[in-house]
């Protein structure tokens, strides 16, 4: 917290792509000129009203946006405290929110004149919404995923393979979702003419953690109509999960200036942070520098990075958005945990009192929503991000509840 | 910037007998510190001119399978970053000329504290550091306080290098130019040498650097096409293949390990030097 307050939550990054010390471009010479080529075309992108016609038309349309923000009433009285709304953007086409930032990334792509798009994948969720948008545009899609995750993901990967998209199973390193970005950044290096690289969440080199943030801030941006039209005024808390971090960063942007409203990012405490087997990156992880940019990393005392640990495959990443490590220096979001068992707990919950069955990322977010809630008054109001839909996340569910299917 | 130190004086020293420079490329710590270290120590009279020593990494990702493989036994083997500075203080008590250029990534430097780093490679007798994800646009993180610890900063130039970003990779650029010799990881595709001439003479209009040239060197014969061009040749995942293969069932170094490598670094500097006769 040694850095003032600044102005505006809302001014980042700086020309450097910057946050405060996080973010910046660590990457290789030869995707250099890719970086900065991208820098530009986004610009030009966000800057043109045909761009931001074009993705509105495809959110409401293709994607089924605005996603509703519903009041879990139920829950509400269950835990006895504050009001709890869900923006339910596990009703979005895919099911999770990743496709508002893929939709932006595949319209850029287009207009850059690439043909080819690659990502990388870890619970399958992001390479699902890449495979369909790049199945809808007829572009050519390879996702990387790793060795790991294919084999705990396998429906994820049909679908992906159904959509027609190439799904490479890498083995090197942890064989996990880390190993998949460097995958994906060696394809990249390799293919610098025609390929696009789609990441799936707000990190990597500058322009990335700014371009998903502002992809996927429609998130925030309708709820923060949806609250004031329903309830008159902003909210007390936002609550959502996080492992990269980009449907959070969706969620709070737009609020970072409004300072009465508290901030809570999740991050998966695994078997529990004392363990050391867990996803916690801020929580348990200092800074350091990778995939292409500074920010909180689960490592050794010699800078090699860790494996993380999680039930929920998408948490399960060893950074974070340097975003989100600069509004944790700054004190302007507050970086929680929940376990593996709180999470599992509020899946449960969830699901027989709202009849919602939660992805088990924001499973995260509600196992905090549940200390909070009963903290709080009765007329005090939390959003949180229902990110995802854990029909994908049954048979991990089920498992871990001795359940055979 | 006039040139000194350990780089400048062995290039000096090439140009005077009118040949390329063999730079060869080990991973510290591989298979295990001593025999890595053994390997290190007579890489000189196996025809190295200049060393380039990697620095394992869990996440190299502008490295080919071979040199990530490599990377991930020297891990298993214990290897750190003060141990790999030991290798070079080791190494500097039998030989006082030999170059070494230590390469890596930023996170294990950063992690270690930059100015405690660059103290200590540089009483270790380290000369130039190539640190593949810091581009001229991070500059201020270690290129320019190593330039001020009188490390040479080696840059990587690439196909995808136009005029316009070349005066910025040249910029602070000292010890030599590292070309990158095909878009991708290392030890992967192979050279085109009529593309990596042309691409020569035109970064030579720009500086008067040496330059070396990498990626996807494997053979003598490659090593000698490239040196007839080139200031340097750099051969990396061609010399962690043959630890790779000399090594047991267990992953373990065996009698054949530092001489496979070193038989290869000799057939190599017989290229080299075979190319401008």
């Amino acid at each position: 917290m040694s850095e003032s307050t600044p102005n505006s939550f809302r001014s980042g990054p700086d020309e450097h792509g910057r946050f405060g010390i996080h973010g910046g471009r660590f990457v290789a010479e030869t995707l250099m000129p890719l970086v900065l080529e991208l820098e530009a075309a986004y610009e030009e992108a966000r800057n043109d009203p045909a761009f931001h016609a074009e993705m509105e038309a495809f959110l409401r349309d293709y994607v089924g946006r605005p996603s509703p923000l519903y009041f879990a009433e139920r829950l509400t009285e269950h835990l006895g405290g504050a009001k709890i709304y869900f923006k339910r953007d596990e009703l979005n086409h895919t099911g999770a929110h990743k496709i508002n930032n893929v939709l932006g990334q595949i319209l850029l792509a287009r207009r850059m004149g690439k043909t080819r798009i690659i990502a990388e994948t870890g619970a399958g969720q992001h390479g699902v919404a890449t495979a369909t948008a790049c199945a809808r545009f007829g572009l050519e899609c390879v996702v990387y995923m790793g060795e790991v995750d294919v084999e705990r993901q396998q429906p994820n990967v049909f679908r992906m393979k159904l959509l027609g998209a190439e799904v490479v199973p890498v083995s090197s390193g942890s064989r996990t979702l880390k190993d998949a970005l460097n995958e994906a950044l060696r394809d990249w290096v390799a293919n610098v003419e025609n390929t696009f690289y789609c990441i799936g969440t707000v990190a990597g080199p500058h322009p990335y953690p700014m371009m998903v943030r502002d992809f996927q801030a429609v998130i925030g941006r309708e709820a923060r109509a949806q609250i004031l039209e329903k309830e008159g005024r902003l909210p007390d808390a936002l609550v959502a999960a996080i492992g990269g971090g980009s449907n959070a960063m969706g969620l709070f942007y737009p609020f970072l200036d409004d300072t009465d409203v508290a901030m809570y990012g999740v991050e998966a405490a695994g078997k529990g942070l004392e363990t050391g087997l867990h996803a916690a990156s801020i929580s348990g992880g200092k800074p350091g520098v990778l995939h292409g940019n500074r920010t909180y990393l689960l490592m050794d005392e010699d800078g090699q990075i860790k494996e993380a640990h999680s039930i929920s495959a998408g948490l399960d990443y060893p950074g974070i958005g340097p975003e989100h490590a600069w509004l944790h220096e700054v004190g302007r979001v507050n970086y929680v945990a929940a376990t593996d068992e709180e999470a599992l707990e509020a899946f449960q919950v969830c699901s027989r009192l709202e009849g919602i069955i939660p992805a088990l990322e924001p499973a995260h977010a509600l196992a905090h929503v549940m200390k909070l809630a009963p903290e709080m008054d009765k007329d005090q109001i939390i959003i949180m991000n229902m990110c995802g839909r854990g029909d994908k996340d049954i048979f991990t569910v089920a498992k871990h509840l001795g359940v055979e299917l | 910037m006039s040139e000194t130190g350990r780089i400048a004086a062995r290039f000096a020293a090439l140009k005077e007998q009118n040949r390329a420079a063999l730079v060869t490329f080990i991973t510290a710590g591989d298979p295990d510190f001593e025999t890595s270290l053994e390997i290190l120590r007579r890489l000189p009279q196996a025809g190295a001119d200049i060393i380039e020593l990697g620095m394992p990494f869990t996440d190299p990702m502008a490295d080919g399978p071979a040199i990530q493989l490599a990377s991930q036994r020297a891990l298993a083997a214990g290897q750190t970053l003060p141990r790999t500075l030991e290798m070079v203080r080791r190494f500097r008590e039998t030989d006082a000329e030999t170059p070494i250029v230590l390469m890596g990534y930023y996170n294990p430097i950063y992690v270690y504290g930059n100015a405690r780093f660059l103290a200590e490679a540089r009483e270790a007798g380290v000369d130039g550091l190539i640190v593949v994800d810091l581009p001229p646009e991070e500059d201020e993180e270690l290129c320019l306080p190593a330039l001020e610890a009188g490390i040479n900063f080696i840059r990587l130039a690439t196909p995808t290098t136009d005029a316009a970003r070349l005066p910025k990779v040249l910029n602070n650029a000292s010890g030599f130019l590292y070309y990158v010799s095909v878009t991708g990881v290392t030890g992967t595709r192979e050279p085109d040498v009529d593309a990596v001439r042309d691409a020569l003479a035109y970064i030579r209009t720009a500086t008067d650097l040496p330059i070396a040239v990498g990626f996807g060197v494997k053979t003598p014969q490659q090593a000698r096409a490239i040196a007839e061009v080139a200031d340097g040749v750099v051969v990396g995942s061609a010399l962690v293949n043959a630890v790779r293969d000399s090594l047991d069932d267990q992953g373990r170094a065996t009698d054949g390990t530092v001489s496979a490598v070193l038989d290869l670094v000799s057939a190599l500097a017989e290229g080299v030097r075979a190319a401008r006769q």
